[in-house]
């Protein structure tokens, strides 16, 4: 493969650098997001950011990533704000509003897209890297950009890092101790609109959402602290960009966006099996373990009352017996109870309740 | 108008108006957000099903793309489940990664797939009318419009046969449960006609700016009438209008048909928004000044109802003191004066003002509940 590689080591520093960024800032902003439930409000953004692309370059003629971001954040933001107020003025529900408007503004995006290809002059080209990503394309002062202005996001985020908690948990609480959470509320969606833009031309406005959700997914599901969620976050962000964009730049005609999320959802599928406590095989192993203390308790118990059922000195029960009790082999359990000491085995292959095996069944 | 703009035309319409019908049903199910997921999977489902059936035009592959939708809808409801994420999240992550995967395989196979990124994201409405079919020799016309014909034709049969059991599941799913109407089944009977319906969209219009004829002439309708059945038949025409006019904007701009489609539904909705009657931002602003009018007249009546025939009558009645007593600025004094003459709710003589026996009768309504 390495034979075919169209890029030195320097370019590929540059965009598994511009990758990695976007990634910390998604990572760590989408953390906030997805715990204040609003995953798919990253996805309105970012497909209304493409006419803010488009119409940046159609207003000034110019290709630098700055403008062209910062004209993406506007109609990002505008997009948000437009379902803020159709969810408040009219009975139409945040999920319809979402989804109007995030496809009339990508439609609206389009239209100046395929408007500005059919133009004589060709100098649009390179725009539509803005609807998958092309990681390749990046340049070190596009890094640059995308560090800096992240960088300021995340200065905002370490700021307010206590409002945006409270808002994140407990939004009325907040509003109780007297601070502002409609206006942190709107200084969360300026920075998820940051943390969208940034990765805008690496993983495209189709699927930069995913970048706001996966990684925050992923890392909820390994900590219960907020802090170590955000940083949790910010770095399976990060490997997902870098392994991603790597990818995407070895491999020919591998898109770069889609291929960033397969590895960050794969993170996610990890996580969700492999967390220790809150992971599906940990929950299936806990559960299991339950299943056979309650097993054992239970042939503990009938043991206990088949002792007070047959009067005299103990002389215990067969396994038979308490099977059939239980309507199943209990063997296993006779043994495991045996090997804890709660029971002993007779010589005469009858099963007897020891004095701390009592004090269990009592104590239970 | 050539024939061929005509197709064009008539297969956006129909896509429209399968896709408004559907689309009624995920707004007020707050499911707008599956038909985004759907939209999505269908790519991968149409991908799969190529590579199987190595046919575009197969009525398989419709089929197989559909089940993709609904084994979407049940993928996110098998995440949302582990009670590891919430519903939103399993949407976002759902989708975008079996979109991903749909986009990979375009993008490594574009040669064998006959799709390409531009067509999965506007659909290939220009190009519709040279894939035609023929049957027997004759032609019946573009596959396009014959396969939006036969999805519009099962969502019309669909909505007809179950409108009941739709209705009753959308607006009280307990009731529908207690009366032994399967709710659970219905919702994914519905999510199968939104993927049948996704899939022939998608090849008009392409995945997200499907999203756009599901939801905003639904979402426009919705606010313009309260019965379903009037809600349903509005949605499908405001996505014809928005067809037929997006298909002329994007003649006179030279530009995407799709992309064009989507921009006349955002203007639908923002037309409904501002103007619908009692609903809209116009109608509600006109009743808060009405509104304001009312509370002041009554506010008046009261004032002058309480000091009537008692000894600061006058005083308390007279026009240049009026602004005093009540603490309205001149210039509202004069709106509101002026106001209550036209009504006949008072009358002035000499500066003061007075009553009509219409005007008592307001200031006890007004302050009798």
């Amino acid at each position: 493969m390495t034979a075919l590689l169209p890029l030195d080591d320097y370019t590929l520093r540059v965009v598994v650098l511009g990758a990695a960024t976007l990634g910390v800032v998604a990572g760590a902003l989408g953390t906030f997001a997805v715990l204040r439930r609003q995953a798919l409000v990253g996805d309105a953004i970012s497909h209304a950011a493409l006419p803010g692309v488009a119409l940046a370059y159609l207003l000034t003629g110019s290709k630098s990533s700055l403008l062209l971001m910062i004209g993406a954040a506007l109609t990002g933001f505008a997009a948000v704000l437009l379902v803020t107020a159709v969810v408040r003025t009219t009975r139409v529900k945040q999920d319809a509003a979402l989804g109007i408007w995030l496809s009339v503004f990508f439609g609206v995006g389009l239209v100046l897209l395929t408007w500005l290809q059919r133009r004589p002059d060709a100098s649009q080209a390179g725009l539509d890297r803005f609807l998958f990503g092309q990681a390749a394309t990046l340049l070190r002062e596009d890094v640059v950009t995308m560090a800096a202005a992240g960088a300021l996001a995340l200065l905002v985020l370490l700021a307010l890092w206590k409002e945006l908690k409270v808002l994140a948990f407990d939004h009325e609480f907040g509003a109780t101790l007297g601070l502002r959470m409609r206006l942190v509320d709107v200084v969360l969606v300026g920075l998820l609109v940051v943390a969208i833009v940034i990765g805008l031309q690496t993983v495209g406005a189709v699927l930069m959402a995913s970048m706001i959700v996966a990684p925050a997914a992923a890392a909820r599901q390994w900590t219960d602290r907020l802090g170590a969620m955000t940083v949790l976050a910010a770095a399976f962000g990060a490997l997902a960009g870098a392994l991603g964009a790597v990818a995407s730049a070895e491999v020919s005609r591998l898109p770069t966006g889609p291929t960033i999320v397969v590895v960050a959802t794969a993170l996610v599928a990890v996580s969700l099996l492999a967390a220790p406590r809150r992971g599906l095989v940990a929950r299936a192993v806990r559960s299991r373990r339950a299943r056979e203390r309650l097993g054992l308790a239970q042939v503990l118990a009938d043991l206990a009352q088949l002792e007070q059922v047959h009067e005299g000195p103990a002389r215990g029960h067969h396994a038979a017996t308490v099977g059939a009790m239980e309507q199943a082999d209990v063997l296993p359990a006779l043994v495991e109870l045996e090997r804890r000491g709660l029971v002993e085995r007779t010589p005469d292959d009858r099963w007897l309740l020891t004095d701390r095996g009592r004090s269990e069944v009592s104590r239970a | 108008m050539t024939s061929g703009q005509l197709e064009i035309i008539a297969i956006a319409s129909l896509t429209s108006a399968a896709c408004a019908l559907v689309g009624v049903f995920l707004v007020l199910r707050r499911m707008s957000l599956v038909s985004d997921a759907i939209t999505h999977s269908v790519l991968l489902g149409i991908v799969l099903a190529f590579f199987v059936t190595q046919s575009t035009t197969s009525p398989l592959l419709l089929v197989a793309a559909a089940l993709t939708g609904v084994v979407t809808v049940a993928l996110v409801e098998l995440v949302t489940r582990t009670r590891l994420v919430r519903e939103d999240a399993a949407i976002g992550l759902v989708f975008p990664v079996l979109f991903s995967i749909g986009v990979i395989l375009v993008s490594r196979y574009a040669g064998s797939v006959h799709l390409d990124i531009d067509t999965v994201l506007l659909g290939e409405l220009a190009f519709a009318p040279f894939d035609r079919v023929h049957v027997g020799g004759v032609d019946l016309g573009p596959a396009a419009l014959v396969t939006m014909a036969v999805v519009l034709a099962v969502d019309v049969a669909a909505l007809t046969l179950f409108w009941k059991e739709l209705k009753l599941t959308t607006f009280d799913p307990a009731l529908a449960l207690s009366l032994g109407l399967a709710p659970t089944a219905v919702t994914y009977g519905l999510m199968s006609l939104v993927s049948l319906t996704a899939v022939g969209a998608f090849n008009a219009v392409g995945s997200i700016l499907t999203v756009a004829l599901m939801v905003a002439p639904p979402a426009a309708a919705y606010l313009l009438s309260d019965r379903l059945w009037r809600v349903t038949l509005l949605a499908a025409a405001i996505g014809v209008g928005c067809a037929v006019a997006g298909y002329w904007l994007a003649f006179v701009l030279d530009a995407s048909i799709a992309g064009c489609i989507a921009a006349c539904c955002g203007a639908a909705f923002a037309l409904a928004w501002a103007f619908a009657p009692g609903r809209g931002i116009l109608a509600g602003a006109r009743r808060r000044a009405r509104q304001r009018v009312d509370f002041a007249l009554a506010m008046l009546a009261i004032h002058l109802a309480t000091h009537e025939g008692r000894p600061e009558a006058e005083e308390e009645s007279r026009l240049d003191r009026l602004g005093a007593h009540l603490r309205w600025d001149e210039g509202r004094i004069a709106h509101v004066v002026a106001a209550a003459q036209r009504r006949g709710l008072v009358v002035e003589q000499a500066g003061v003002l007075a009553l009509t026996e219409r005007g008592r009768r307001l200031a006890r309504q007004a302050i009798t509940f």
